[in-house]
């Protein structure tokens, strides 16, 4: 097992060097324009991948035989976890989630290197360097700072130490058991919100690659947002489902009866997720008008400095927050890091700029272009505010020494109307014509959809909702549902006059045809899903709280919750489990039991609270159990929540992987630019071309 | 295709300028507006008992290390109990002294710290145990005593890249 050890930790001085000729490599290639310099640096980049990959290897088989002596083993692992735990302890602690980190940097960017690169040669040396150096940077962290695989030593005098090799005269220390990874991470959501929020982060370092390559070369034109398009959309995809699977983990865990905190981490990984999201429609306008190139390299830029910083918030513990991580040394390096790259970057920008001129120009406030500016601005907002609320702390810590930190209300207050606007933005702009449009003709575009979607707040009055805000915001979800399926709607019913195909089959071809906006619009539908599932939780949620002796029951919106049974037993993984049997009803009416419980974990000296969820379309019903006493008394303390709507919140972002599949899904290059040509040159097909025919 | 401009470009240009100026001035006003409005003191034990009149009534956030044995839960109306005594609050100082675990294991230690009676009213956090970071937000009452609204626990040992130490495995 000494022998592994050495092996990873060979392997990633291997992969650091091979990664160091690459960026070399890839810098002779440039200056001579060699391409078979070239060619070199990108098997260099190639290489990197099964290096790791072995490097990583090593690391699990650590994990997994449980090597104690490995003191990043002993601290994420403990005898009683089980396999899958031990594995996915891999991105458990610090030093194995940055070696998790360059890992699937490597897959990425090796990925796309096995491109065919036919039309981009120019782009090839810089995507590696640009690659090669943010590896290079994780490396030289995971090698220097944060290796994951030291190990424990006694010297001959009695004295405990860690270190990479053996000290003269000192012996392998091997703890009998480890500590085992914190109860609360024993959790499948957190098993893969690591994973795919580092999925996310990481794609985005492809598109960045890119853009710094067109900077780099001059070819400033939208090739490079055509060849990362998909790329981008995965990014995101994976950068939501990261966000989604965290809060699904602290609903699930954490006991609170909510999902998102505004904590600091969670911040951190939504910035790079505000700005990508902004990209993401950005681009649009810049490959249809030609317009918005400096802004979009702007905007990936900072998404890729806010990715490094996301991943060093994530990992450092420099704020406060319940993601309870180390200290380490690793700040300074990072913000050396993201200082450099980002100042390069924008100095590139600046090399380029007279050749980012737009082509188009903006004619209209209200044409479909100038929406999607405002629908940037708001984006950019909402950034601000999260980070305003990150470093207003330090900001003014450094002008009065004084602490002052802000929290949930802040974000939520200056947040929230500027999400409520993106809603609206939302339901008007994919009815609004591209270049020219006025606000009458945007009028009469939407006012149909507009009026079907008073439905929504008169049914809410109906239903006894008076807050006016919850009013406000379930308009505007219906607002957007009601515009989505008119524009579809439209769309199908043009389609099947024009070609005679039936309804079914002309949703379907439509939706095939133009797989990017469809694509788009199912996404959207998805926000507003997971929108009215946050307003149910937000706005209506109820609590209660009552100690009961067995056969007693306590009533919360109009349920009943009787305490019929407590248990106590052993799990397998030295935990001992308090749980309760709880049966529910409505209107007298059995709606089943749910099982509130207690884990008391014996290597980590701690409880763990799963709370009992009843999960319906219109609510959940959640119960902790917050204390028993001993089984002769019976009597229990039961926290309820009632948290009206909230699955919508899990639905949409169903739905929204379920769009980003349809937007992403692969399609001939060739294909699809015939396509544009097309629709360019033959009669207007989709409804924004419809409208404009008819101004 | 391209239809005519609506409108003269310069009118336009005007018309985005405003529009900007608008959104910009609107998302300044709720984050200038709310920073204010829901900016909490951030202070350590010690400071917070100097400051205490002073204090008294405002919206805070006090860190402390927790004291296991004084920890008092009462299922029935879910309140809980304890006292935290002082850490320093500056992280530089922590690294310094050892590290956030070390410092919280001594403070925990040494009776002659600054200490702060919590309550809190609602579930207990799995957390909470001899030697955690508690970070809390509330306000003070005329007791001296911290009414905690919040309750964040970080229990650093977790994490702690440090030699394995027998008294410390065996203390469970």
């Amino acid at each position: 097992m000494t022998l592994l050890s050495n092996l990873g930790f060979g392997l990633l001085i291997l992969t650091l060097l091979v990664s160091l000729y690459g960026i070399v490599a890839a810098i002779v290639g440039l200056r001579k324009n060699s391409l078979v310099w070239a060619e070199s640096a990108r098997l260099a980049m190639l290489l990197t991948f099964p290096l790791l990959t072995l490097v990583s290897l090593s690391l699990i088989v650590l994990l997994v035989s449980g090597d104690y002596q490995v003191r990043y083993v002993y601290n994420v692992t403990s005898s009683t976890m089980p396999l899958y735990l031990k594995i996915t302890a891999w991105w458990g602690g610090q030093a194995g989630s940055l070696q998790f980190w360059s890992w699937l940097l490597a897959l990425f960017t090796s990925a796309v290197t096995l491109r065919k690169w036919d039309r981009d040669r120019e782009f090839l040396p810089w995507v590696i360097l640009v690659s090669l150096v943010t590896l290079v940077f994780f490396l030289a962290m995971v090698i220097f700072l944060e290796n994951p695989f030291i190990r424990f030593w006694q010297t001959a005098g009695g004295e405990e130490l860690a270190a990479m090799f053996q000290p003269a005269g000192a012996f392998p220390l091997v703890p009998v058991d480890g500590r085992g990874l914190n109860p609360l991470l024993r959790h499948p959501g957190m098993v893969i919100h690591p994973p795919a929020l580092y999925l996310g982060f990481v794609s985005f370092v492809v598109p960045f690659a890119f853009a710094i390559a067109a900077l780099a070369t001059g070819r400033v034109d939208d090739r490079w947002i055509r060849v990362t398009r998909k790329w981008t959309l995965v990014a995101w995809l994976f950068l939501s489902l990261g966000l989604v699977l965290g809060s699904r983990w602290a609903y699930d865990v954490l006991g609170w009866g909510g999902y998102w905190g505004w904590d600091p981490v969670e911040i951190a990984a939504l910035m790079p997720w505000l700005s990508g999201t902004a990209f993401l429609h950005s681009v649009m306008i810049q490959e249809r008008k030609g317009m918005f190139k400096r802004w979009n390299m702007i905007l990936i830029i900072l998404t890729y400095s806010l990715v490094i910083f996301g991943t060093f918030l994530t990992r450092s513990g420099v704020l406060s927050s319940v993601h309870a991580f180390a200290q380490s040394a690793i700040g300074p390096l990072f913000f050396t890091f993201i200082g450099v790259t980002f100042i390069v970057s924008l100095g590139l920008l600046l090399h380029r700029w007279n050749s980012l001129r737009s082509e188009g120009q903006m004619n209209s406030v209200f044409s479909r272009e100038s929406l999607f500016l405002i629908n940037n601005l708001l984006f950019m907002g909402i950034l601000l505010v999260c980070f305003w609320g990150v470093i207003y702390p330090l900001v003014r810590e450094l002008f009065t020494g004084e602490k002052v930190t802000v929290s949930a209300p802040y974000y939520e207050s200056a947040a929230g109307p500027l999400f409520a606007a993106l809603l609206l933005l939302m339901g008007i702009a994919p009815l609004s014509a591209w270049s020219a449009s006025t606000y009458r003709s945007l009028g009469r575009a939407v006012w149909k959809p507009a009026l079907v979607s008073l439905a929504a707040p008169v049914i809410a009055l109906i239903l006894g909702v008076r807050n006016a805000w919850a009013i406000v915001a379930i308009w505007l979800v219906g607002f957007v549902i009601a515009v989505t399926i008119y524009d579809y709607a439209k769309a199908v019913i043009s389609r099947t006059r024009r070609t005679g195909e039936n309804i079914p089959m002309a949703f379907w071809r439509l939706g095939g045809k133009n797989r990017r906006r469809y694509g788009g619009y199912i996404i959207h539908l998805g926000i507003v899903l997971m929108a009215f599932g946050i307003i149910g939780i937000e706005m209506f949620q109820q609590q209660t709280q009552a100690t009961l002796k067995i056969g007693q029951n306590l009533q919360l919106a109009g349920y009943t919750v009787t305490f019929d049974d407590l248990k106590e037993y052993m799990l397998s993984d030295a935990q001992l489990v308090g749980q309760a049997e709880m049966s529910v009803e409505r209107n007298g009416r059995p709606l089943g039991t749910i099982q509130p419980r207690v884990d008391f974990f014996f290597d980590a000296q701690q409880t763990m609270t799963i709370p009992g969820i009843r999960s319906t379309l219109e609510d959940d019903l959640y119960v902790i159990l917050v204390d028993w006493e001993a089984i002769s008394t019976a009597g229990a303390t039961f926290k309820v929540y009632h948290n009206p709507l909230v699955n919508w919140m899990w639905i949409g972002a169903g739905v929204l992987i379920i769009g980003m599949l349809v937007a992403a899904w692969p399609t001939r290059e060739d294909e699809t630019i015939a396509e544009r040509t097309a629709i360019r040159s033959s009669n207007p097909r989709t409804t924004e071309e419809v409208l404009q025919a008819q101004l | 295709m391209e239809n005519p401009a609506p409108s003269h470009p310069s009118t336009n240009r005007v018309k985005f300028i405003i529009g900007g100026v608008l959104i910009a001035v609107a998302v300044l006003y709720l984050i200038i507006s709310n920073t204010s409005a829901s900016s909490q003191y951030y202070l350590t034990v010690a400071e917070l008992q100097e400051r205490k009149t002073e204090m008294m009534g405002r919206d805070l956030r006090v860190s402390g290390a927790v004291l296991g044995e004084t920890i008092v839960y009462d299922p029935q109306t879910l309140t809980l109990q304890f006292t935290v005594v002082h850490i320093p609050g500056d992280n530089k100082e922590i690294e310094r002294l050892g590290g956030l675990a070390l410092v919280l294991h001594e403070a925990t230690l040494n009776p002659n710290l600054p200490a702060l009676q919590v309550v809190y009213v609602g579930v207990k956090p799995d957390l909470l145990k001899n030697e955690a970071q508690a970070i809390m937000s509330g306000r003070i009452n005329e007791n001296g005593v911290f009414e905690a609204t919040e309750l964040l626990l970080k229990c650093p040992s977790r994490y702690e890249e440090a030699v394995p130490n027998q008294a410390e495995t065996g203390n469970k």
